[in-house]
């Protein structure tokens, strides 16, 4: 359609406002958390870096970031053998049920967390807990794992309709193995897909927090855990700050990386 | 894969003779593929997650014995009728479907623009590529950065009320107002990503043809563009809608003493340990969400999502 100039520019102009909104906050985070006011002031009047240092040292914060990495490792392993299983079933075959199944993938990142979390928790503490396991960091690996395994699928689903058969057929034509197939034509051609379906898994397991809260037992606790229980402690301010802000700086390298392998049809499906 | 292909020459060097064998059972047989690639995840989402659906479903009809605070496993539907009788959980339930939809409205008069812009008004791919990046790459910035974040720009003497002084007005403060801007703010990449990918998926000649037949470009936009983006809207709309509305950690960040329908059901869990009445509290997001979807899936915005 053809747009006048002036539509251009208000259109523009829309975008610029919209995009501006996006940032100020997160610029607001990374500029406070060098504010030297131990208390919260802005705008800043002297700036210092002694909160970063504090943050870094906190055994709090190293303690909740390391489980916080293994909680997401482990989610991430197992979404990527499941995910990508089913992607091939749903993509390769039809089958009966298939467009149930599509559904269902989709209900654990539709459905509010806290439903998640407490269906997870109550199945949990029935059938788990009297065979000795006790909430803790494995019940946090199978929840989280639950709701990555979208991620995954997402990515390598399209992928594989991207792709199509041909090149697959042509190999076995050509008397190639399925073995074969699979490790000279197959896992290349999704191989970038998954490296970026597990690298928005992890960082969508990295942020949880709901879900978290009802499958992680006492003694147990995430870095998301950590912030939202110092929040509201006012002596914490400085250093929630900070950390926050070191985690808007992590999280930046790996969902860029993620977008940079996948092109556009990186799927962001996922929620807290 | 095709199934014309029964035989490998002899010549290919595919390993041992056992995997060689079952290499070539798998190619003959597909149902024995799609069992195996279906088992886990199948087992996974239907034992694990299913089943735990339905068991807590289960647990809604039961009640907490008065005295003692045990679980009485006794079929009846008091806790439903608690929550439909009462007033305060029917005002809570209308407040935060209120949230959920003006959430998802404010979303999408920002998301349009911005998406708009970068699929069909930017001429080069690289700075289209980077206003999408640009906007989706705050999705991952982890949520409670982002509550931290509005609960500094809008507390009282926070960022938005500095900015606003030399106007003589103040911010709207935490509350309401500071909850649904919040929720718009953390769900907004979920609707440009869609929209974006559903106006490129537009084809120029379409909206070229109707503007070489008369049309002015609000014409266009209405009668071409806007059907065809419908499921995308929707795709965009499912996040924006069902994330909002069993939302209850951002509400409790930057929303004062408000109240959602999700903070009932966390505080019963939680304070009060009363399962039951938690499951069938949270029952009421699950039909709406679960409505929404079974609605929708027609339109073609699961595919889009």
């Amino acid at each position: 359609m053809t747009l006048s100039a002036r539509a251009k520019w208000l259109i523009g102009a829309f975008a610029a406002a919209g995009l501006s909104f996006i940032y100020i906050p997160l610029m607001v985070v990374i500029v406070n958390s060098f504010n030297s006011s131990k208390v919260f002031s802005w705008p800043p009047t002297s700036f210092t870096t002694i909160w970063w240092e504090k943050a870094l040292a906190n055994d709090g914060v190293r303690r909740a970031l390391w489980t916080s990495v293994q909680a997401g490792v482990g989610a991430t392993v197992i979404a990527l053998l499941l995910g990508t299983a089913l992607s091939f079933a749903l993509v390769r075959y039809d089958f009966f049920g298939r467009n149930t199944l599509n559904f269902l993938v989709v209900l654990p990142i539709s459905l509010p967390g806290i439903v998640t979390g407490i269906a997870l928790n109550s199945s949990f503490t029935n059938v788990l807990q009297p065979l000795g396991i006790n909430l803790g960091l494995f019940t946090v690996v199978l929840g989280h794992a639950t709701f990555c395994i979208v991620v995954v699928f997402n990515n390598v689903s399209a992928r594989l309709r991207r792709m199509g058969t041909s090149l697959e057929e042509a190999s076995s034509d050509l008397g190639a193995s399925m073995w074969q197939t699979f490790r000279f034509i197959t896992f290349p051609t999704v191989r970038s897909a998954l490296v970026a379906g597990a690298l928005l898994a992890f960082a969508l397991s990295f942020d949880e927090i709901v879900v978290t809260t009802f499958t992680s037992g006492p003694g147990v606790e995430t870095l998301p855990q950590w912030i939202f229980n110092n929040l509201f402690r006012p002596n914490q301010g400085p250093i929630v700050n900070a950390v926050a802000a070191l985690l808007l700086v992590i999280f930046i390298a790996p969902v860029w990386l993620a977008q940079r392998l996948s092109g556009s049809e990186t799927h962001a499906g996922g929620r807290v | 894969m095709s199934q014309a292909v029964t035989t490998a020459p002899e010549s290919a060097n595919a390993g041992s003779g056992v995997g060689r064998g079952l290499s070539r059972y798998l190619h003959r047989h597909s149902h024995v593929r799609l069992g195996l690639l279906l088992s886990s995840p199948v087992a996974w989402l239907v034992i694990l997650y299913l089943g735990s659906l339905a068991n807590m479903i289960l647990a809604s009809f039961w009640q907490l014995a008065p005295f003692t605070g045990d679980i009485v496993k006794t079929f009846s539907l008091s806790n439903f009728q608690t929550l439909l009788t009462a007033e305060v959980y029917r005002n809570v339930a209308f407040r935060s479907l209120g949230i959920a939809v003006a959430v998802t409205l404010i979303d999408l008069l920002i998301a349009l623009p911005i998406a708009f812009f970068a699929a069909k008004v930017v001429q080069s791919s690289r700075v289209r590529y980077a206003i999408v990046i640009a906007s989706t790459m705050p999705l991952w910035a982890g949520y409670l950065v982002k509550g931290y974040a509005w609960r500094i720009m809008l507390d009282n003497n926070g960022v938005l009320d500095w900015a606003l002084q030399p106007l003589g007005i103040k911010g709207p403060g935490l509350g309401l107002p500071a909850t649904i801007l919040a929720l718009a703010y953390l769900w907004l990449p979920y609707m440009i990503l869609p929209i974006y990918a559903g106006l490129e998926r537009i084809p120029t000649s379409l909206t070229d043809a109707s503007s070489d037949l008369g049309a002015s470009a609000g014409f266009t936009f209405r009668t071409v563009v806007l059907p065809l983006l419908a499921p995308a809207v929707i795709a965009g709309s499912i996040f924006t809608f069902s994330l909002s509305l069993g939302d209850y950690i951002m509400v409790k960040i930057v929303g004062g003493t408000t109240q959602m329908f999700a903070n009932i059901v966390y505080d019963n869990i939680g304070v009060a340990g009363n399962l039951p009445f938690a499951a069938a509290a949270a029952t009421f997001p699950i039909l709406v969400v679960v409505g929404y979807l079974w609605a929708v899936r027609k339109t073609g915005a699961l595919e889009n999502l």
